[in-house]
């Protein structure tokens, strides 16, 4: 009954979408006010009847209803309870349908935050997200769908994949489709200036905090996905520029862009259609992100089962809508126009470099990642780029994109003083470079290329100091809680994300340079010293999990040429009992300085294994950077001058920038 | 600067820097391509000798043998019609089974064992490397993805 319930939701969801995308649109251009009038309580509506699918699927995941073919090959009964209930996206059909619901939820939000903007932007808007949801649901009902059911029921299911056993893959699919799918308000945003032919600095703050709360929903996702990789797959990398990672980094690289680009719009009047261009790109990818992952393309964790029909959809909808979308910009961005004017040396130049360092990034991440399919497809042969091409092409280009960005907040609109600049910034350059010079050479070996990413990590946070010192002293109110209250929480929200971009790249370069990695047998008794500590292997004992059974070993830490035991470490082999799968379940001891890490390989022969003993000095660094970007980006939104704009619904527009 | 100047100066500027990078990432992609072969290829020595590859197929019942010292395991890869020897120092993805499909990364030595530098790991017990199984498809092998899936079972 219950699946039913959700088949039927999904149908009427499907409807409402239907009008969602045509009485919006078709009442805005006819001059219909009571269509365009349907757009929030239909779009609203549509929601509901997602979440309501939604509910049903997941009810149907935790009352173990195996009579559901998607149920039945995702779950089992042994499977814990929170597992069944994420299991409801960890299969294809179910992420999908996640999908769906990401963009009602979006579309409802833009449905009920909306008020301030004027009446036909605001229905374009929702229209053509109604468009985009018509698209996903129809995808769902003919090729995915979740409710479908198995005659007869199975007695029990077969199971979670193990790897998605854990607390880190419940979190990481809901916000990473979040950042994806939310991109699709600033594309919606983007058509529907290019539909009015009008784009300005309003319509830039009007899109903006979207923009940016996808791109923090997408950073936490990516993080997240990149630390459970780190722990859960047992070898202690956190970056393989594997191709479904680069799916959803392009997004990510093409929606900083895009914020960046947005800014200068909002301010400037400046880069219009650019960011027309980016927010079309950045939802793009994403579409392009889903394809890849859910087509059956590319293998992997994320590729659930290969079905043409769902790749030749998704193909054809991405081309629907890249196509369509790119030939109304080829035909309206000449009215929408280019914008404002500046100076070679401005704020506008340097975010200008930022964005087109970004932009080849983004290119040569895409050649890397498509080129290997389109070679497999032309049958010219199975190819794969190694993660060299990626490390040997991001990094020169980043690097000076990451120097820039130290300067760039400085850097006045419209024309800025190099010699001022130079004034304020060389005391920064001076202790970077010192710094950057000590601190590896403290640490015993010295790389260049150490040193460059640490002069880099040093600059931004130096050069973020030394601004905030000079809006401090500059601004005229006593007290200092007064002066901090001066600044805008968008300009604190922009220093913290960029001191994140710092802090990442401290975790990147500390782990690269001095990171210890030994792969060794060890038998019990045995002993071996890395990084300063001593690892004692004592043995391994059984212990049950609640639908696994582990092998666990046991390892005593101390650091070296100390008798006295620092902690204990408990890695597992786990055999998961219903699909029979193997897996490894690293120890971690994290700590700010860095982890130890150590896994089971496998039993080699009587006691002994095959262990990997790693130590990774500054490695939470590199998720902790993510997340300051992240929460940047949220202090952004929360900026008064949205807030007031939604107050004041008609407040004419730049009468409320402030600050920055 | 005349506007005009300027428009001239950011655009050369832009090319210049469009050119450097397409430059950097069309060398870089050059030498980081690794291709493919079959154990058939391999055998039939139709691989380069100076750079990395991958061979893919099944891992050969009853060929894993573990050095009894160290992590160095000796095992073979096998398309149906031909086999590689491979040899591999280090710790073995979990998935890694005989009769199971496996991709290696490495170059043949003088010997004509082929010196793995990675095996790799892959997240799924049904799972078989398109790699793999475009190698037994090549080699007319009968093992088809289904009953592939259809083994999965004990571990170990």
């Amino acid at each position: 009954m219950i699946p039913e319930i959700g088949q039927l939701a999904l149908v009427l969801a499907l409807l409402l979408a239907l009008a969602q995308a045509f009485l919006p649109l078709a009442g805005t251009s006819l001059g219909k006010p009571a269509w365009t009038a349907t757009a929030r309580p239909v779009a609203i509506g549509q929601f509901l009847f997602v979440a309501l699918a939604w509910a049903a699927l997941a009810t149907s995941f935790v009352n173990n209803d195996f009579s559901v073919a998607n149920v039945a090959q995702h779950s089992n009964l042994s499977l814990p309870v929170h597992y069944r209930f994420a299991a409801s996206w960890g299969s294809h059909e179910g992420s999908m349908l996640l999908w769906a619901l990401m963009l009602g939820g979006w579309t409802a939000a833009v449905a009920l935050l909306s008020r301030h903007l004027p009446e036909r932007i605001a229905a374009r808007v929702i229209g053509i997200m109604g468009l985009i949801s018509v698209g996903f649901l129809l995808f769902i009902l003919t090729t995915s769908n979740p409710f479908d059911r198995l005659l007869p029921p199975a007695p029990d299911g077969s199971d979670l994949n193990p790897l998605l056993q854990d607390p880190g893959m419940v979190m990481h699919p809901p916000l990473l489709y979040m950042g994806y799918v939310g991109f699709a308000v600033a594309f919606a945003f983007a058509i529907a200036a290019l539909l009015e032919g009008r784009l300005d600095s309003t319509w830039a703050r009007w899109s903006r905090p979207w923009t940016t709360a996808a791109w923090c929903f997408l950073t936490i996702g990516i993080a997240l996905g990149s630390w459970w990789a780190y722990y859960e797959l047992g070898w202690g990398g956190w970056w393989f520029w594997d191709p479904v990672e680069n799916a959803s980094f392009m997004p990510w690289l093409a929606g900083t862009a895009l914020i960046h680009s947005l800014a200068v719009t909002e301010k400037r009047g400046a880069f219009k259609s650019w960011t027309v261009l980016l927010a079309i790109v950045a939802f793009s990818l994403s579409l392009l992100g889903t394809f890849l992952v859910r087509s059956g393309v590319l293998t992997s964790v994320h590729a659930f089962a290969t079905d043409p029909k769902r790749g030749v959809f998704i193909l054809g909808f991405l081309a629907i809508v890249v196509g369509g979308s790119l030939a109304l910009f080829a035909w309206r961005a000449p009215r929408v126009g280019i914008g404002g004017q500046f100076s070679g040396v401005s704020r506008e130049s340097l975010l200008l470099s930022n964005n087109v360092l970004l932009v080849i990034a983004l290119s040569a991440v895409l050649l890397g990642t498509l080129y290997p399919l389109v070679v497999d497809t032309l049958g010219l042969g199975k190819i794969s780029v190694g993660p060299p091409y990626f490390d040997t092409v991001f990094f020169p280009l980043m690097a000076p994109a990451v120097f820039l960005m130290a300067i760039g907040p400085m850097a006045s609109w419209k024309k800025a003083e190099l010699p001022v600049l130079a004034t304020r910034l060389k005391w920064a350059l001076g202790v970077a470079l010192a710094c950057a010079i000590l601190v590896p050479l403290a640490k015993g070996t010295w790389s260049a290329l150490v040193a460059l990413g640490l002069f880099l990590a040093f600059w931004v946070i130096i050069a973020t100091a030394v601004q905030f010192g000079g809006r401090l002293r500059a601004a005229p109110q006593a007290g200092i809680v007064a002066k901090l209250r001066a600044n805008s929480a968008s300009w604190y929200g922009m220093q913290l994300a960029h001191v994140g971009v710092a802090v990442f790249i401290i975790g990147v370069t500390m782990v690269k340079g001095f990171e210890t990695e030994r792969d060794i047998r060890m038998a019990p008794g045995e002993t071996v010293a890395i990084a300063g500590y001593e690892f004692k292997f004592t043995g391994t004992r059984e212990v049950p999990g609640p639908n696994y059974g582990a092998m666990q070993g046991i390892f005593e830490v101390r650091r070296a040429g100390s008798p006295e035991l620092l902690l204990k470490m408990y890695p597992e082999k786990r055999i998961y009992r219903a699909s029979g799968q193997t897996m490894t379940e690293a120890a971690i001891e994290p700590s700010l300085a860095g982890d130890l890490y150590v896994s089971l390989g496998e039993q080699v022969e009587g006691n002994a294994w095959g262990v990997r003993i790693y130590h990774k000095p500054f490695v939470d660094w590199i998720w902790g950077g993510c997340l300051l970007m992240a929460l940047g980006g949220f202090l952004a939104i929360a900026d008064r001058r949205y807030r007031l704009a939604r107050r004041a619904a008609a407040a004419p527009s730049g009468a409320l920038a402030t600050g920055d | 600067m005349k506007p005009r100047t300027k428009r001239a100066v950011a655009i050369v500027g832009g090319l210049a820097a469009l050119g450097v990078a397409a430059a950097l990432v069309l060398n870089a992609f050059q030498s980081n391509l690794v291709f493919f072969f079959t154990p058939t290829q391999v055998a039939k020595k139709e691989v380069p000798l100076d750079r990395n590859f991958r061979v893919g197929g099944l891992v050969e019942d009853g060929t894993v043998v573990r050095q009894k010292d160290a992590l160095t395991v000796h095992f073979k890869v096998t398309d149906g019609a031909e086999s590689v020897p491979v040899v591999f120092t280090g710790i073995l993805p979990d998935l890694f089974k005989e009769g199971k499909g496996v991709v290696a990364e490495g170059r043949v030595g003088p010997d004509g064992v082929f010196k793995a530098a990675q095996v790799l790991a892959k997240h799924d017990e049904n799972y078989m490397p398109p790699e793999a199984a475009d190698a037994l498809k090549k080699a007319g092998h009968p093992m088809s993805k289904e009953n592939f899936a259809g083994q999965g079972g004990s571990a170990r």
